[in-house]
């Protein structure tokens, strides 16, 4: 009645699986992020890298601290819903350090004509020009305020010196 | 201090793991920002499109897109009496310059702005075999680019073609709903250059958000309800030849 009797060979074969797994949980916590199945399959420390990126357009409410004499200007006419970086470009560094970058000046013959040429294509409400006959190569400044681009929608129409 | 063979096969793995705890630190999180409070998705005015590739430029710009890869993109669409089920498409460089002038003549034009769907049930992220793409839990797909192989798999899988595989970095990209810029109170790149509101970013958690309003008083649909894909990209007014 000795169970344990000629049981070394299974006992080093046990110490064999115990060492293999010991083996396979010490490199899986070496390859598999710690973060990973925070959330779900996948790393969840990947959410807060790909949020940390800096954005390079500030948005509306950056300009509105600074530019409010020409958001007066824009809010009484038909551009009130176009974003200043939507003409401007991305101003995220201009926000941050207006000193050193400075907006490009902005050329309103190729500005205009992306929204306002006509084409059949175009919502029929929404204004639009055949910019040959329209304005026979007169800059768009000339007559229109690009704030406000009504023609006598605003005192401040001063053959684009704004 | 001695140590016997036993005692440091027991060890070593101990000390591994301990090390690398050290090493991963805490995981980032973004102040002031509860994924769980949001549920993101985008609205797209169909009869507010003007073509002009705003969108897609502002995209670019921001997200660093390479030359003929987009996140986003424009289609206009040419549907005549008789080509119903197979309109002309055209989307010149992703529409980021604008399109050629139409003419007037039968039938009628449009213009679709595409992007990632943010699908809740999305078919891109169930085959990735590693784990690199995933639903966030605030309902934006997005892309591990340290983790991804760009083995190109979701790519395929995507119903809506709004992957690829970057030129340089060799791995999967894709849009990120600008997630960079949402998780900090802006909107998207694209919403915030569209100059006719036509693309508007919605938080479907937020109960003050106007797309609830919208929903209910719109002719509103998803691209290829059929896949159940969950899309949240709601499109207004959407033509029933669009794919």
């Amino acid at each position: 009645m000795n169970l344990f009797k000629d049981t070394g060979h299974l006992l080093r074969f046990a110490a064999l699986f115990v060492i293999a797994f010991l083996l396979f949980w010490a490199i899986r916590g070496f390859v598999v992020p710690r973060t990973f199945g925070q959330y779900g399959h996948y790393r969840g420390a990947a959410i807060g890298e790909i949020a940390s990126r800096p954005a390079q357009y500030a948005g509306h409410d950056a300009c509105e601290t600074c530019h409010s004499d020409v958001l007066d200007l824009k809010k009484a006419g038909r551009h009130a819903h176009v974003n200043c970086e939507a003409c401007h470009g991305a101003q995220a560094k201009h926000a941050a350090d207006p000193g050193t970058f400075t907006p490009a000046k902005l050329d309103t013959a190729t500005l205009c004509v992306r929204c306002h040429s006509i084409s059949a294509a175009r919502p029929k409400n929404f204004p639009q020009v055949n910019v040959a006959d329209h304005a026979n190569g007169v800059p768009c400044e000339t007559c229109h305020q690009p704030h406000s681009p009504a023609i006598g929608a605003s005192p401040a129409v001063t053959g684009g010196a704004k | 201090m001695n140590l016997s063979r036993r005692q440091i096969l027991v060890l070593l793995p101990a000390a591994a793991i301990a090390w690398k705890s050290v090493l991963a630190g805490e995981p980032e999180t973004s102040p002031n920002y509860t994924m769980t409070d949001h549920w993101w998705g985008m609205l797209i005015d169909i009869p507010k499109c003007i073509g002009c590739g705003n969108c897609v430029r502002a995209c670019q710009a921001e997200n660093d897109v390479p030359d003929g890869y987009f996140r986003t993109w424009v289609e206009r669409y040419h549907v005549t009496d008789e080509n119903m089920t197979t309109p002309e498409v055209i989307s010149p460089d992703g529409g980021k310059e604008g399109f050629p002038s139409a003419e007037e003549d039968a039938g009628k034009y449009f213009f679709v702005p595409k992007l990632c769907n943010h699908c809740a049930d999305s078919p891109c992220t169930q085959v990735c075999p590693v784990g690199a793409t995933f639903v966030s839990p605030d309902g934006v797909v997005l892309v591990d680019q340290t983790y991804c192989l760009g083995c190109a798999y979701c790519v395929q899988a995507c119903p809506y073609g709004c992957r690829y595989v970057h030129p340089t970095k060799k791995v999967a990209d894709k849009c990120t709903l600008c997630y960079h810029r949402i998780t900090k109170g802006l909107t998207t790149a694209c919403a915030e250059n569209c100059p006719t509101g036509a693309r508007q970013l919605v938080d479907l958690k937020n109960p003050k958000d106007p797309i609830h309003v919208f929903l209910k008083t719109h002719s509103v649909q998803i691209l290829k309800p059929q896949m159940a894909t969950g899309a949240k990209v709601y499109y207004n007014d959407l033509d029933g030849s669009v794919r």
